[in-house]
């Protein structure tokens, strides 16, 4: 699985954007979004996601379960 | 440190004003730094400060009260996230009809900044002061933060840069902040003890963790002194923000006041909460309550002493333009900037502008102080009066009672006028005609003045205030302010003396909570 941002709840605040240590969001149309391709949930990184540590908005940086859960490279 | 501090602490059921009138032998708010008594404040000019520290803030308008009369700042939004999060502010605000902090219409790259500082310096002569203060925390954005002092110091040398921060983040930045020549940093600080901060700050983002509860406001206070003290010894002056709020930190910031000025910050603007309900932040839905200004200014008086207070806040928005009290962020939009072609920045013609106006600031003080000088030794007395002014500007009585957007209110006393603040209220006057549902909520604002000075007033108005108490004064129309408050309290205690008058203590006074809507 990956994380996804609720476009509806996103403030566009750009907090999430530099603490994600995988380069997976970016800004479109004013609100921000993960590209379900690079995320590893912060796996390996850190103990917590980035995006939903540092968002505003709670419940805003959620699961998406359309993606199977990452799995770190052995 | 915070473990065995006695403070003045919250819960402790008692009315506000026994509890300053015990820590009134503290006057002076704490030892005063390192650097001996680092005089310092807001109010009159170089008498009460150090010469170094005059020099910097004299043409600042939110650092010196006197100079917010004749120079003007903006705001630039490029820093909008944030690294803690505040029960007094909602992320998702964006209003174009309100002034209050946090609330912008647009953000704004870096370059797009500072082509709009070029405009509005090109347009607003006396702009003198480019902040960045939001929303969100700029040191959270270093990146556009800094980037953005870097163009304007560029092109636009003249312009004093400053920031105003949460300070979570500020410990890792004073290096930079010296470097890119910025002499005035913020530091909002609302508690110096985590069991008040845990009331204040649901949580903060530090160090790639989000921490919560009283470990969070540990953290938050920690970094917030350290950040302050490297400043300091760094030379770049501090001025703390603090939020009152009812119940919750209104007691305990005498002792951050203390806690502040032992470490070496010049100045504090103690601020009423903001917390409407449709604000939807967390206290505006609770339902938690701002201080009415009776509190607010027992609180400024009690932490006054060596270290002065800011008075003439406007709590304005993260992107407003213009004199404080005036917003013409609305002239400046994004579109507008795009439009323009190349932006010539005329330096020249700024500073003769700039020259025309020390010359009237220089008149203003001259005028205050031979009224001042007229005031007699027999004339000493222990009657203290506020008076309500409509102004717009220039240190002068020089606007329509129907026309004000504001009051600003000195207090008078014998040794002389001292500006408290201001009073935001509704027009009372649209289109011409007097709205008579406003004229109760203008009362209420400034219900605790004994007169209101004004270039002008309608009969009706004048009725309605006499019969609430308040003396309307039109006769010191055009005139400097200070100036013709001597006058007027001279004149007071005069029919005081002669028992014309009989001298009463005044209510207390409403702070208006609701949206600004500007009189453009």
């Amino acid at each position: 699985m990956a994380y996804k941002i609720i476009a509806s709840q996103c403030t566009g605040c750009s907090a999430c954007e530099p603490e994600c240590p995988n380069v997976a969001i970016r800004e479109k149309n004013g609100v921000f979004i993960i590209d379900p391709k690079k995320c590893t949930e912060c796996l390996g990184h850190f103990d917590e996601p980035q995006c939903v540590a540092v968002c505003p908005v709670d419940l805003t940086c959620v699961i998406d379960n359309a993606f199977p859960r990452y799995v770190a490279p052995v | 440190m915070q473990a065995n501090t006695e403070h003045i602490g919250i819960d402790t059921g008692k009315p506000l004003e026994q509890l300053l009138e015990k820590i009134a032998d503290h006057k002076g708010c704490g030892t005063s730094s390192d650097g001996g008594k680092a005089s310092c404040g807001s109010s009159d000019g170089p008498a009460d400060m150090a010469p170094e520290v005059w020099e910097k803030v004299k043409n600042h308008p939110c650092y010196s009260e006197e100079a917010h009369h004749h120079y003007a700042r903006m705001h630039v939004a490029v820093a909008p996230a944030c690294n803690i999060h505040c029960n007094y502010c909602n992320r998702k605000y964006d209003c174009a009809n309100e002034s209050r902090p946090g609330v912008v219409s647009e953000k704004l790259t870096p370059e797009q900044a500072s082509k709009k500082v070029l405009a509005v310096a090109s347009a607003i002569p006396q702009m003198t002061v480019l902040g960045i203060a939001g929303p969100g925390d700029p040191l959270a954005n270093p990146a556009k933060t800094f980037k953005t002092f870097e163009l304007i110091a560029k092109t636009a040398p003249d312009i004093k840069l400053c920031l105003s921060t949460n300070g979570l983040t500020l410990p890792d930045h004073v290096d930079t902040i010296k470097a890119f020549n910025v002499d005035h940093v913020t530091i909002t600080i609302n508690m110096v003890d985590p069991e008040v901060g845990q009331h204040i700050y649901p949580w903060i983002f530090y160090k790639n963790k989000r921490y919560t509860g009283i470990e969070a406001a540990r953290i938050l206070t920690e970094r917030q002194l350290l950040g302050l003290e490297m400043l300091t010894a760094a030379g770049v002056l501090a001025k703390i923000n603090s939020v009152m709020i009812p119940g919750i930190n209104d007691k305990h910031l005498v002792e951050v006041n203390r806690a502040v000025k032992s470490r070496g910050a010049f100045l504090h603007n103690i601020m009423p909460l903001i917390s409407a309900p449709e604000h939807g932040t967390v206290f505006g839905l609770n339902g938690q309550r701002g201080p009415s200004a009776q509190e607010l200014k027992a609180l400024q008086d009690a932490c006054e002493g060596e270290m002065n207070m800011m008075r003439h806040c406007r709590q304005c928005r993260a992107d407003a333009v213009g004199l404080l009290g005036e917003d013409r962020s609305a002239e400046f939009t994004t579109e507008k900037i795009d439009e323009m072609s190349e932006v010539v920045y005329d330096a020249e013609t700024r500073k003769a502008y700039q020259e025309l106006v020390e010359s009237e600031r220089l008149e203003k003080v001259a005028a205050k102080e031979a009224a001042l000088a007229e005031m007699s030794d027999d004339e000493v007395s222990d009657i203290k009066i506020l008076i309500a002014v409509a102004t717009k500007g220039q240190g002068r009585v020089n606007e329509h009672f129907g026309h004000a957007t504001e009051f600003q209110i000195y207090e008078m006393s014998s040794a002389g006028s001292k500006f408290v603040g201001h009073r935001r209220v509704d027009l009372y006057c649209q289109g011409g005609f007097g709205e008579e549902e406003t004229l109760p909520s203008v009362v209420r604002a400034i219900n605790d003045c004994h007169a209101v000075f004004v270039a002008k007033i309608g009969g009706c108005p004048r009725d309605e205030l006499k019969a609430a108490g308040i003396d309307p004064v039109d006769r010191f129309a055009h005139e400097f302010i200070e100036e013709s408050a001597i006058t007027y309290f001279k004149e007071y205690l005069a029919k005081v003396r002669s028992h014309e008058v009989v001298h009463e203590m005044r209510g207390d006074a409403d702070i208006r909570q609701g949206a600004y809507i500007s009189a453009a």
